[in-house]
């Protein structure tokens, strides 16, 4: 059985507070960010249906809404994970290739993680910044105008700052 | 009216509508898939794609949704030009991407929403050439069949379900091109209204399980217009067959009745008219057996039986028609006839027929119910008895917040807008049952009691609306602030709605619930007053009956009978063991028509097969009082017949015996029943035609037709002719707009899937051509004073060592018949007593499962506990009508062991 800390649990309450009485059902999103935070980067079973038992909510209704948005995760993910945006713009800039290079150098596929656990390949929808196309999602960060170079240098940085926090 | 332009051409319109429900009620062929008449507008396919123009010097235009659209004046719109089209057709190239294109073996195929679309719109060429997404699909019990890979994503399932029907397990998932429409995980769907996804759904993503055990294309079916005999609502059926068997059920719009719905019980509780247990011939017993006897023999011996001087008594069946009921009152005379049910059931429907004669309160139809913005339920548990009704009050609670939205003029086809504003709020909607219902989930208040405390809360929300009523004695404090807050609602409502019934057998009920509806009527409020009685033709058979089956029990005591005959009636299950060994064992000889074999028919002399609503033509009346008429849908090749033909004959002279047919009957009836005058308006009579055309009953493709019975015989047999109706048993005949009440199968040129109903609608979503079939028969006179009913009851007061058993009701199980088809039987519950906690502890019961033993009648009964804390002191539940506790009359009192 999972469960929040106390004080991770103080945060819960908290988040519903902001919300009318009886739609608690709104603090949804948040509820889910935090739990995927706490939970190991990402959403089981098993962490879904203790959010529906916190907000009072069906298993289906929390089902429902963590598996429309790409931020939630419903696999494990590796520590770095890579969202690029494939929508037009982005395109036809180019991140087809550019996802076809970040899987070649990490040996996977999108949607698959590394064996040891670090990258996670993802395609994602328009993340609005398609000015600076192509780009990509990186944790709560962008990296635009991605070229072949700029990949190579994000996965060198992110392998470095990986061993030093090991 | 508002004056809008299609393609440059000006019409008038009604004011309030959107573009796409404009142009299909102007006849346009014009392609949808998210909108639905019942459900409204959500802009969510984009398939219905027009240009719209700002004025008349515009042409250039934009591509807009015409579901999202407001008809207003001046609208100007082209369904033509060549940017629309190519928008169309682009737009269902890329819906169907990953759709499986497979056709041919989908059940949908020649049915199918999605390949009329996608004809209508011009694509027709695939360009795409990778590899399709896939799903997995699910398994969703015995009722309905998951494909997931032909969804277009319309997100109609999902807003039919849980938006309209309040089901929890369904939903969507995921996005963009992985959309997934299922449960959570393989289970059973569990909304009673879930077989609505196979008309709802555009494409083959639900289909109906049970058409699937026996498929037929639609195009091969003869099908008939019926009517549900599976509760006393009387929704509207379409009953289809193929080779003899009934394959399948489908809804029968009728804008005063069911509109596009129908429950599941109605839909797939079809197929115990295919079952081995019917009786195919006339069977006479030998020596203990049953063995076959010509029909002639049949009839000269039942004749010689029931000769001069016999005492021949009968008994009729609230679940046979009008006609059959009349001709065995006939055949009897009038004061041996005896309507089937008991006296209590009897007396109660009396009641309520009274009610709804004299009474001064309207009786709204089940589609008028969802026009009310404020419900109280006074003792029923709608979802089970008369499941519909459940499905048309929901749609009224919506009403009251609904207001909000049309107070800053968004319209009701707005749907998505209409939502935004009212979440999941309902209006002020209140119960009072004997336990929890499904219903209580919107409920405002709910309150669990003794029928007699019901009906006393009934009492003191009526005397709270009216002050010179007498108040209830003895009211404790929660009862009484509940009854004000009802009264309340009640009368800041607009059109407040009372339901009730008969399903608790307590008049006390029945008649509080008339006197809150008089009380609100005298203060001018558009009140409606719904009962729901126990059957199909509850309403009809008692209005034949004077007596019912415990006065026969009385009379035969008295002195023995010697014929009984018994129309379409088990009896062990409608009145018991013990009541129907007492009349069988003091009649001589026992003659009856029936169905299937069943506990009764094992114990008669004679049985004659009676036709189900499959192989009969008659009339019923629902519980609103609206007379229907129900078409055989075939004639089978056996000796099976509507029971109104065996009695037809039974009762003249052998020697000169003339089978009479349909319209005759009906002719006699409604001369000796003038009140019974406007059944004969249901319907067309027989000698109808269009032109000298009749009307068919299969399509013009249906095919085999001169191969089908080869193996029994190489040349083509000449048609089976119908005497009883204008329609033919094959494909021959007009294929135009039929006469409503006639009309077997929705098809027009272009559109092959049920939506060719918008064909058929004088405006979509509205009443047929030439109007909803059926007639009510009767209307209070809403000027006549109100004569209050006065007795009330005083509180239940539960004994110590006694328990008081009511019965809880099933959607599938407490009926009779549904309760035989397979895929119905999967869902009826395990037997059960439920008790409450307390109650099961002081009886030394803890454990839920465990075995509880009592009596009734004498005879020993064991069922397991079921703990259901909103069961009030003193109370027992057994369900009704299972195997297990077929017979059981209720209310009774038992002590209860472990
Ligand atoms: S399953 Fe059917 S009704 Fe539901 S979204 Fe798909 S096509 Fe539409
Ligand atoms: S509500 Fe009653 S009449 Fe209507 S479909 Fe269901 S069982 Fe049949
Ligand atoms: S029908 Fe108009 S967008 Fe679907």
């Amino acid at each position: 059985m999972i469960k929040f800390s106390e004080e991770k649990l103080k945060q819960v309450e908290k988040i519903i507070a902001r919300y009318p009485e009886g739609k608690q059902k709104s603090a949804l999103l948040p509820v889910l960010h935090l739990a995927q935070q706490e939970f190991g980067g990402w959403l089981s079973p098993e962490t879904m249906d203790y959010v529906a038992s916190l907000l009072g909510l069906l298993t289906i209704e929390v089902y429902e809404v963590a598996t429309f948005y790409s931020m939630y995760n419903l696999k494990p993910v590796g520590k770095y994970v890579f969202e690029v945006c494939q929508t037009g713009p982005c395109i036809t800039r180019g991140s087809d290739d550019i996802i076809k290079y970040i899987g070649e150098r990490l040996g996977i596929k999108p949607g698959e993680t590394t064996p040891d656990g670090l990258f996670t390949l993802k395609t994602a929808e328009c993340l609005g910044a398609c000015g600076y196309a192509p780009m990509m999602q990186m944790g709560k960060g962008f990296k635009e105008h991605l070229t072949k170079e700029k990949v190579d240098e994000i996965i060198e940085e992110c392998r470095r700052s990986a061993a030093i926090n090991n | 009216m508002a004056k809008v332009f299609i393609d440059d051409i000006e019409y008038e319109v009604p004011d309030g509508k959107n573009m796409l429900e404009v142009c299909l009620s102007l006849g346009f062929d014009l392609t949808y898939f998210c909108w639905h008449p019942a459900l409204h507008s959500i802009g969510a396919c984009r398939q219905c794609g027009v240009i719209n123009y700002k004025d008349e010097n515009d042409k250039r235009g934009r591509i807009t949704m015409a579901c999202m659209l407001p008809a207003s004046n001046g609208t100007r719109i082209s369904i033509e030009a060549k940017a629309a089209h190519d928008f169309r057709a682009g737009n269902i190239e890329s819906l169907m991407l990953n759709h499986p294109h497979d056709c041919p073996v989908c059940d949908e195929g020649g049915e199918c929403h999605l390949q009329d679309m996608t004809l209508m719109s011009g694509h027709n060429y695939r360009r795409y050439r990778f590899k399709k997404r896939t799903h997995t699909n699910q398994y969703l019990g015995p009722f309905l069949n998951h494909e997931m890979n032909r969804c277009i994503q319309c997100y109609r399932c999902v807003r039919f379900y849980k938006d309209y029907a309040g089901g929890k397990d369904l939903d969507v998932f995921a996005a963009h091109d992985d959309i997934y429409f299922g449960r959570s995980e393989d289970g059973v769907l569990e909304n009673e209204f879930s077989g609505n996804l196979v008309e709802v759904c555009p494409t083959g993503v639900f289909t109906d399980k049970t058409l699937k055990q026996h498929y037929t294309r639609k195009w091969d079916l003869t099908s008939a217009p019926s009517v549900c005999h599976g509760c006393s609502l009387g929704c509207n059926i379409l009953a289809s067959q193929r080779y003899g068997t009934i394959r399948r059920i489908l809804t029968r719009y009728n804008g005063d009745v069911n509109g596009y719905f129908l429950c599941d019980r109605g839909r797939f509780g079809y197929e115990y008219t295919n079952s081995k247990k019917r009786i195919i011939k006339a069977l006479k017993r030998v020596s203990g057996t049953y063995q076959p006897i010509e029909n002639g023999n049949a009839f000269e011996e039942v004749k010689a039986l029931m000769g001069e001087g016999k005492k021949v008594i009968g008994i009729g069946s609230p679940r046979a028609s009008l006609e059959s009921n009349f001709l065995l009152k006939e055949l009897v005379g009038e004061n041996n006839f005896y309507g089937g049910i008991s006296n209590t059931e009897g007396n109660l429907i009396k009641q309520v027929i009274d009610i709804l004669k004299k009474g001064k309160v309207k009786t709204p139809s089940l589609a008028e119910a969802k026009g009310y913005d404020a419900v109280f339920i006074v003792g029923e548990d709608v979802t089970n008895t008369a499941p519909m009704l459940a499905l048309s009050l929901r749609q009224a609670a919506k009403n009251k917040p609904n207001e909000e939205a049309f107070a800053i003029r968004i319209p009701l086809w707005n749907d998505v807008a209409i939502r935004e504003i009212v979440q999941e709020r309902t209006g002020p909607f209140f119960i009072a049952t004997v336990h929890h219902t499904k219903l209580d989930e919107i409920s405002s208040g709910s309150f669990y009691g003794h029928p007699d405390n019901i009906a006393r809360l009934g009492h003191a929300v009526a005397q709270k609306i009216n002050n010179n009523l007498p108040s209830v004695p003895d009211a404790d404090r929660e009862s009484a602030s509940l009854s004000s807050s009802i009264a309340e609602a009640l009368l800041a409502a607009k059109k407040p709605l009372i339901v009730s019934g008969t399903s608790l057998f307590s008049k006390n009920v029945i008649e509080a619930a008339a006197n809150v509806a008089y009380a609100l009527k005298e203060q001018g409020k558009d009140v409606g007053l719904i009962y729901t009685v126990p059957e199909a033709n509850s309403v009809g058979m008692t209005l034949l009956s004077e007596n019912f089956v415990d006065d026969a029990i009385a009379r035969v005591e008295k002195e023995r009978a010697d014929v009984l005959l018994i129309l379409e009636n088990d009896l062990y299950q409608r009145i018991g063991k013990k009541d129907s060994e007492a009349i069988l064992k003091r009649c001589n000889q026992v003659v009856a028509f029936e169905n299937l074999e069943n506990e009764t028919t094992n114990s008669c002399d004679y049985l004659f097969p009676a036709g189900t609503f499959a192989e009969s033509t008659g009339t019923i009346v629902n519980n609103e009082g609206r007379a229907q008429r129900f078409y055989q849908v075939h004639i089978p090749r056996n000796e099976v017949r509507s029971s109104w033909k065996w009695l037809d004959i039974l009762r003249q002279d052998l020697q000169t015996a003339e089978a009479k047919d349909f319209d005759a009957i009906v002719d006699e009836l409604i001369q000796k029943n003038p009140e019974l005058q406007k059944i004969k308006e249901t319907a067309p009579t027989a000698d109808f035609r269009i032109g000298t055309q009749k009307i068919p009953r299969s399509p013009h493709r249906f095919s085999g037709r001169t191969s089908m019975i080869a193996n029994i015989n190489v040349s083509e047999p000449k048609p089976p002719v119908d005497n009883d109706s204008p329609m033919s048993f094959t494909m021959e005949g007009y294929h135009g707009i039929q006469p409503s009440p006639d009309t077997a199968f929705y098809w027009s040129p272009a559109w092959n899937s049920v939506q060719a109903i918008n064909k058929y609608q004088i405006e979509v979503g509205g009443p047929l051509h030439d109007g909803n079939p059926g007639k009510r028969l009767f209307e209070p006179d809403e000027n006549r004073q109100a004569k209050y009913f006065n007795d009330i009851p005083s509180s239940f007061h539960p004994s110590n060592d006694e328990l008081l058993v009511l019965p809880l009701y099933h959607i599938y199980g407490s009926e009779e018949l549904t309760a035989l088809s397979h895929a119905v039987k999967e869902r009826i519950p395990q037997a059960y007593i439920a008790l409450n906690e307390n109650e099961a502890r002081r009886k030394g019961l803890n454990a839920e499962g465990g075995k509880v033993e009592f009596y009734y009648q004498d005879k020993k009964w064991e069922l397991s506990l079921k703990i259901d804390n909103s069961l009030p002191d003193g109370i027992a539940g057994l369900p009704k009508g299972l195997n297990e506790t077929s017979g059981i009359g209720y209310p009774f009192r038992t002590k209860i062991n472990s």
